[in-house]
C-alpha cells in the first residue's frame, strides 16, 4: 500500500539509474538522514550518546570496510582490526609530529596508511582464496598487534603502549561535547556510505562481484583479478582505517593496542555475516545487533527482575545476556542465512505486492 | 477572645502539624551515591569478586556506622567483565543516577585509561587504589585521578629495595637479570619504565617476558626463564595467569623464593590452587595482607555476616583482596567526610567536592585505630600536587596454607620517582594540551 507504484514512471535514464529508484524509499531515507541530523541531538541524552550511538556509528563504518571486502569482493579477512590499528596510529603520528596537522587530514590520512597496509597484505589473496585467504590475513593481524605493542617508535615511546590525543579541531569547531562527536562521526558516515554504495554500483563494484562469484569467469570476460582484488582490499582498509581513527580520536581519546584485538575482527566479520554480506544496509544492521543488541538485554534482564521484586545479581544477568544474545544469533542465522539485510528486503518486496499478492 | 484564642490555637496546630509533616522530610538522610563498576564473570572474577565484595561491605558498615554524619552511602552495581568497553558503557550508564556519582574506582587499568578523558569533563574523581597510570600521582596535571596508598612505579621500586636488602645492598644487584613476566596490558606495562631505571642506576639487567590476555598460555616463557635463569622474576599478574605463573615455575622448577609478584598477583585464589607448590613465593602487600584479626574486620563479622547482611562467602572476610575493597572503600568514605567538613556537615557533596575532599584527606594513625584498621595500614596523607598520599609497601610470604609478613615497611624512593612522574606528567599534559595547575588554582 505504502509501495503503490502506479504512476510513477521514469522518462530519463537518469531517474532510472538513481541509487534509491522508488521515490517512496528516497523520502524514507532522507527522513532518516534528516531525524539523525536534527531530531536525534535533541532528543538523546549523553548515555545514549556516548555509550551507545557514537560505537554504533563508528563500527557501522568499520563493517561497511569490511562488507565491501567480504560481502562484494568475497575475500575473507581477520585483519579488520589491524587496519583499524593502522588507521588510529597513523593518524595519530601525523597529528604529533607534522606541525599545525589538522585533525581531519591526519584521519584521512591514516585511512590512506591503512590502504596501503591493506594491499601489502592483501598480496596473498592473489594466490589462495576461501578459508586459506582467512587465515592468511591473519598474519596482518598478529604483525600489526606486535609492531604497535613493541616497536616505540609507534607509540611516541610512552611508557606503557597508551597514546592519547587532544579533543578534535576542525576549522574553529572544536568537537568535545557528545552532541558534536555525534554529529562529527554521523557526518563522515553519511559521506562514506554514499561513497560506498556509488562505488558497488559502478564499474569497480561490479568487478568486485564478478570476482566473487567466480573469479576464473570474471578473468574470461577481461577483468583483472589482481587490480580488482586489491582494490577491494585498499578501499576496504581505507574505510576501517578511517574508522580506527575515529575510534581513537573520538570515542576512546586514548587508547592501546587492545582496542583493536583480534576480537575486534571476529566481531567486525561478525557484524557483516549477520547484517548481510553485499548489501549496505547490512553493514549498519549487524552493527546495531552487536553492539547494541548485548547492552540492551543487559539492562532490559535487571528492569524484568525489578518488575518481579527479585534482585538479580549483575554476575546472572550477564551470563543470561551471554546466553541470549548467543540464541539469537543461531536464531537469525537458521530463519535467514543471508543476514537481516535480506530479511529487510524481503519485507520490502511483499510490501510492494501488498495487500494483492499473487 | 474566644476568637482569638481558637486562631492562636489553629495557628499553633498549623505550625505544629506543618513541622510534623515536615520533619520526616528534613532528617530523611541524604543519600552518597557510588558507581560499583565490578566483575563477577569472566577470567577475572575470582580477584574481582572478593574485592567488590570488600568494597560493598565497607559501604554497608559505614552506614550501620550512621552513615557520614548522617550521610547514607548508596551504591549500585554494573558487570565489566574486565573489558575496557563494557566498563565505559557502565560509568556512561551510571554517573547520572542518583545525583550524580561522588567518585569511581574502575578496578582495571585499561578502564582507567579510558575514564581519565572523561572524568575532567564530568567533574567525578577517578580513585584508582593500587593501580592506573603512575604519573597520575601528579594532581597538577591529573586533577581528577587519585592513585592513592600506591602505584605501580612504587611497588616496583620497593620490590627492587627488597632485592637490594636480600642481597646486601644496591652495589650487590650489578650484573643480576630480573625477568619481569607481565600481563601484555597496560597494566602489565606500567612497571617497566621503572625498572629500566633502576636497571640503569644499579647495573642490573631486566628483561621482558610479556603474557598475553587471558595469561593461561605460558609455556613459551618459562622455557625461556629455564634457559636465561634469571636471579629474580617479578610477576605482574591478574586473574588466572597468576596460579599459571606459579604452577609452570613448580614445573619448570624455578624456586618459588626467588619470585616476587605485585600486589595484584599476591591474595589467596593466585595461590590456593597450588597449596604447598606456592610456598615460599613473595608478592608486595599494598600496606596491608590477609587482615582477618583485625578490628575492622571482626566489626564486619559481627554487625554484617552474622546477620545475613554481608556480601559474599563468609570465609573470604578478611581476605587479601577484600581487604583492598575494603580500604578502597575506606579512603573514599574518609574522602567524603573530609568535603562535608569544608562544604557542610550532613550534606550530600558534588563530585568537585569530592576531590577537594580527596586531595585533603589526612589519615593520621588515630583516626586509622579508631575506623578499625590499626596495624592494617600506615597514615595517608595526599595534597593537591601529590595524589598518592603514602609511598609505603612490605612483602608477605605464602606459607602453603596463608599469607604471612616477611619483611619490614619500605617506602618508596620519591628521589627515584619524583622526577619519572614529572616527566610522563609533562609529556600527557603537551598531548592533551592541559595548563597544569598551580598552588593557586589548588586553593579553590
Amino acid at each position: 500500500m505504502f509501495y503503490r507504484e502506479n504512476g510513477q514512471f521514469k522518462t530519463t535514464y537518469q531517474s532510472d539509474q538513481q541509487i534509491f529508484a522508488i521515490p517512496q524509499d528516497r523520502w524514507a531515507i532522507l527522513a532518516i538522514i534528516a531525524f539523525a541530523f536534527i531530531g536525534i541531538p535533541l532528543l538523546v541524552d549523553e548515555y545514549l550518546f556516548r555509550a551507545i550511538l557514537i560505537p554504533f556509528l563508528i563500527l557501522s563504518l568499520a563493517a561497511l570496510g569490511v562488507n565491501i571486502l567480504v560481502g562484494y569482493c568475497g575475500q575473507i579477512t581477520l585483519g579488520a582490526g589491524a587496519s583499524m590499528a593502522v588507521g588510529a596510529y597513523a593518524a595519530y603520528n601525523f597529528l604529533i609530529r607534522v606541525d599545525g596537522m589538522p585533525a581531519l587530514a591526519a584521519i584521512l590520512l591514516g585511512g590512506i596508511v591503512a590502504a596501503a597496509a591493506g594491499i601489502v597484505f592483501g598480496a596473498p589473496s592473489l594466490r589462495v582464496r576461501g578459508l586459506y585467504l582467512a587465515v592468511a590475513t591473519l598474519a596482518a593481524q598478529f604483525f600489526w598487534d606486535w609492531a604497535f605493542l613493541r616497536i616505540k617508535w609507534f607509540t611516541n615511546n610512552a611508557s606503557s603502549g597508551s597514546v592519547s590525543v587532544a579533543d578534535i579541531n576542525l576549522l574553529g569547531w572544536t568537537i568535545s561535547s557528545p552532541t558534536d562527536k555525534y554529529l562529527f562521526c554521523l557526518g563522515i558516515l553519511v559521506v562514506f556510505s554514499l561513497a560506498a554504495k556509488n562505488l558497488v554500483r559502478g564499474a569497480i563494484g561490479r568487478q568486485w562481484m564478478a570476482i566473487r562469484d567466480m573469479d576464473v569467469a570474471a578473468t574470461v570476460i577481461g577483468i583483472r583479478p589482481m587490480y580488482a582484488k586489491l582494490s577491494a582490499f585498499a578501499v576496504s582498509s581505507f574505510y576501517l582505517g578511517v574508522a580506527g581513527a575515529l575510534w581513537g580520536f573520538v570515542h576512546l581519546g586514548s587508547w592501546e593496542p587492545a582496542a583493536f584485538s583480534i576480537d575486534r575482527s571476529f566481531q567486525l566479520l561478525f557484524m557483516v555475516i549477520i547484517g548481510g554480506m553485499g548489501a549496505i544496509a547490512g553493514s549498519f544492521f549487524g552493527a546495531a545487533f552487536i553492539v547494541v543488541l548485548p547492552i540492551f538485554l543487559n539492562q532490559m534482564l535487571a528492569l524484568v527482575g525489578g518488575w518481579f521484586g527479585v534482585e538479580v545479581s549483575i554476575a546472572l544477568v550477564s551470563h543470561i545476556e551471554i546466553m541470549v544474545f548467543g540464541a539469537l544469533i543461531v536464531f537469525f542465522l537458521i530463519v535467514e542465512p543471508h543476514g537481516i539485510a535480506r530479511l529487510w528486503s524481503t519485507g520490502r518486496e511483499k510490501l510492494r505486492l501488498w495487500p494483492f499478492p499473487h | 477572645m474566644n476568637l482569638r484564642k481558637l486562631a492562636i490555637a489553629a495557628s499553633v496546630s498549623a505550625i505544629g502539624l506543618s513541622a510534623a509533616l515536615v520533619s520526616p522530610a528534613a532528617t530523611a538522610a541524604e543519600e552518597q551515591f557510588f558507581p560499583v563498576l565490578a566483575y563477577r564473570t569472566g577470567a577475572y572474577a575470582p580477584n574481582g569478586a572478593p574485592w567488590a565484595n570488600g568494597f560493598v561491605d565497607y559501604m554497608k558498615l559505614a552506614n550501620v556506622r550512621g552513615g557520614v554524619n548522617g550521610v547514607k552511602m548508596i551504591w549500585e552495581e554494573c558487570e565489566t567483565a574486565y573489558a575496557t568497553d563494557r566498563g565505559v558503557e557502565c560509568y556512561e550508564r551510571l554517573k547520572a543516577k542518583h545525583g550524580g556519582a561522588t567518585a569511581v574506582q574502575p578496578l582495571s587499568t585499561g578502564i582507567t585509561f579510558a575514564l581519565t578523558e572523561k572524568a575532567p569533563v564530568d567533574k567525578i574523581p577517578v580513585i584508582t587504589a593500587g593501580y592506573g597510570r603512575s604519573e597520575s600521582q601528579n594532581g597538577a596535571v591529573f586533577g581528577w585521578n587519585f592513585p592513592l596508598v600506591g602505584t605501580y612505579w612504587s611497588g616496583a621500586d620497593v620490590l627492587v629495595q627488597h632485592i637490594a636488602k636480600k642481597e646486601g645492598g644496591f652495589d650487590k644487584l650489578k650484573g643480576k637479570k630480573i625477568a619481569l613476566v607481565y600481563h601484555d596490558s597496560p597494566y602489565g606495562k606500567e612497571p617497566i619504565a621503572l625498572l629500566q631505571e633502576r636497571g640503569k642506576m644499579h647495573g642490573f639487567d631486566v628483561s621482558l617476558l610479556p603474557v598475553a590476555h587471558p595469561g593461561v598460555e605460558q609455556k613459551a616463557t618459562w622455557l625461556q626463564i629455564r634457559q636465561n635463569k634469571p636471579d629474580y622474576v617479578f610477576l605482574w599478574g591478574w586473574g588466572v595467569m597468576n596460579s599459571t605463573a606459579i604452577k609452570e615455575a613448580q614445573a619448570t622448577g624455578y624456586p618459588r623464593e626467588k619470585m616476587y609478584g605485585v600486589w595484584w598477583s599476591g591474595a589467596e585464589p593466585d595461590v590456593k590452587d597450588v597449596g604447598e607448590g606456592a610456598k615460599g613465593y613473595s608478592a608486595l602487600a599494598m600496606q596491608h595482607g590477609a587482615e582477618p584479626n583485625s578490628k575492622v574486620i571482626k566489626e564486619v563479622l559481627a554487625s554484617l555476616h552474622a546477620k545475613g547482611q554481608g556480601t559474599g562467602p563468609k570465609e573470604e572476610v578478611g581476605q587479601v583482596l577484600y581487604m583492598r575493597g575494603l580500604i578502597s572503600a575506606m579512603v573514599q568514605t574518609e574522602a567524603v567526610r573530609v568535603a562535608q567538613g569544608r562544604y557542610g556537615k550532613g550534606k550530600r557533596i558534588t563530585g568537585e567536592q569530592m576531590r577537594w575532599g580527596l586531595e585533603n584527606l589526612n589519615l593520621d594513625q588515630k583516626t586509622l585505630d579508631a575506623l578499625g584498621f590499626a596495624g592494617v595500614m600506615r597514615p595517608v596523607h595526599t595534597t593537591c600536587i601529590d595524589h598518592m598520599g603514602s609511598g609505603f609497601a612490605r612483602i608477605h610470604t605464602w606459607d602453603g596454607k596463608k599469607w604471612n609478613f616477611s619483611s619490614d615497611w619500605y617506602e618508596a624512593d620519591q628521589k627515584v620517582l619524583r622526577p619519572m612522574v614529572m616527566l610522563a606528567s609533562a609529556k600527557y599534559a603537551s598531548e592533551k594540551k592541559i595548563t597544569p595547575r598551580t598552588p593557586e588554582d589548588c586553593k579553590k
